[in-house]
């Protein structure tokens, strides 16, 4: 058991940080919304990514201040953002070109449960009164050349979200590269899922402990 | 003389009938044509599909058009979004109908129907419930869904500048869906922001080329969305 008066595991910008050291130079990358979105936050030195909003921007930059906000300037949580020198808009077949096209090389998604085969669910809890929204998610799944999903290790209820099969409708089957929680950076293979780093103070029977699946170590 | 400039907001949904398949633009408000659909409202037809990415916030624009009960079915692919209650209420007391359909696979059959293509092959949604009861084939050794391409009867677009012949500019991401809905339907409606003489956009920078448009009507100041949910309006006001 870990000790409680030392940290255990990364907070959300440590797992953000995590992220962004695995994008390379020049990649082009789609975020998602909530954690994902704090990942750009986090380009190491000397590297340029360039981020694409699939409502029609190449070129993401940083939110703007307040009075310098364009309502008609957005992410794909409809939150406001700005243009970098360079940027260009485009309509939604054209974005979607992008995205299904396999032209983005990294989509960053958030997840409400992954399986040990790489599965995705992250769109519906399958609810009968539940309002099911998809969004983009299963057209990025489908097209993206990599798809890293940054999650909390568990559910707020503390059930294991990383499943040996998801209970909520998928997204996508077997489309996850590679898993970032608080606890640890886990690898997607066929050969089932392998932790590649642990958080500060964890322990690999720790995070065994709190996921369903199978886990491996290297 | 080529002249789609219309004069007054009503006259620009006139022919809109009952039943109507009707494609909005928009995604939340970036690019929602309000005065249009607020013009819809007061038009009053019923019985309409809407196609467009959500389902409008508040009580004003496209949450209106719903409330004030004249949407049969919605077409979209995020039908919640922060202050939307209309349709989720709707919805719930199984008083609208909802075909869910991912994003890029919307702008992917609004596309095809506009450019006369009836149907095509995505990698969108294999293997999810989004893809049961649907055709699909293998290419490649890869599986595809079969999806076909939507028209429309009217579209409601919101552009920056337009000028007589129905040539459109967009403003930053407001452009989202506007220039394929404007090839998808047989009648497009489209508020600009401002509209100019012809030759004052740049040809190299024409976005919507004019043949897809058929009505164009002046919004010199449209209003925001979110200012209008955040002051609690309501349409009709």
């Amino acid at each position: 058991m870990v000790t409680t008066d030392k940290k255990t595991g990364w907070n959300r910008a440590e797992m953000a940080q995590k992220v962004a050291l695995d994008i390379p130079n020049g990649s082009y990358v789609n975020l998602g919304i909530g954690i994902p979105e704090i990942v750009a936050d986090f380009v190491p030195k000397g590297r340029e990514v360039i981020y694409q909003t699939e409502n029609g921007l190449l070129g993401m930059g940083k939110v703007p201040n307040q009075k310098d906000e364009d309502k008609e300037l957005v992410n794909a949580g409809k939150k406001c953002v700005t243009a970098i020198p360079g940027a260009s808009y485009f309509h939604h077949a054209d974005s979607f070109t992008m995205i299904r096209g396999g032209h983005i090389d990294i989509c960053v998604l958030g997840a409400m449960q992954v399986s040990q085969d790489g599965d995705l669910a992250n769109w519906s809890t399958g609810a009968k009164d539940a309002i099911p929204a998809v969004g983009g998610a299963m057209d990025l799944v489908a097209g993206v050349k990599r798809i890293f999903v940054i999650t909390q290790h568990v559910t707020k209820q503390g059930t294991p979200k990383i499943l040996k099969k998801c209970t909520f409708p998928i997204t996508g089957k077997q489309v996850i590269e590679r898993i970032y929680t608080d606890l640890a950076i886990i690898d997607v293979t066929k050969e089932g899922l392998f932790v590649k780093e642990l958080g500060p103070n964890v322990t690999f029977d720790y995070v065994k402990e709190r996921t369903e699946s199978v886990l491996k170590q290297y | 003389m080529i002249n789609k400039q219309v004069n007054s907001l009503s006259e620009a949904v006139a022919n809109i009938f009952d039943g109507a398949t009707v494609m909005v633009g928009g995604f939340g408000e970036a690019g929602s044509p309000v005065e249009l659909i607020h013009s819809l409202i007061d038009h009053g037809v019923k019985n309409l599909t809407v196609v467009s990415n959500n389902t409008g916030s508040g009580h004003v624009g496209l949450a209106a058009l719903i409330e004030n009960k004249q949407v049969k079915k919605m077409i979209c692919s995020f039908p919640r979004t922060a202050n939307s209650m209309v349709f989720p209420e709707l919805y719930r007391a199984g008083n609208i109908e909802l075909e869910l359909v991912p994003q890029g696979t919307l702008a992917e059959r609004i596309r095809a129907g506009g450019a006369g293509i009836p149907a095509f092959y995505t990698p969108t949604s294999v293997n999810t419930s989004l893809a049961e009861g649907k055709e699909s084939r293998n290419f490649n050794n890869q599986e595809f869904v079969l999806e076909y391409g939507i028209k429309a009867d009217f579209s409601l677009v919101k552009c920056d500048k337009a000028d007589r012949y129905g040539n459109l500019t967009y403003h930053a991401t407001a452009r989202n869906f506007g220039p394929i809905m404007c090839t998808a339907a047989t009648t497009t409606i489209v508020q600009a922001k401002n509209i100019v003489n012809p030759g004052d956009i740049n040809p190299e920078e024409v976005v919507t080329p004019g043949i897809f448009v058929n009505k164009v009507i002046e919004v010199n100041n449209p209003v925001h969305e979110s200012s209008l949910v955040e002051q609690e309006k309501r349409y009709p006001w």
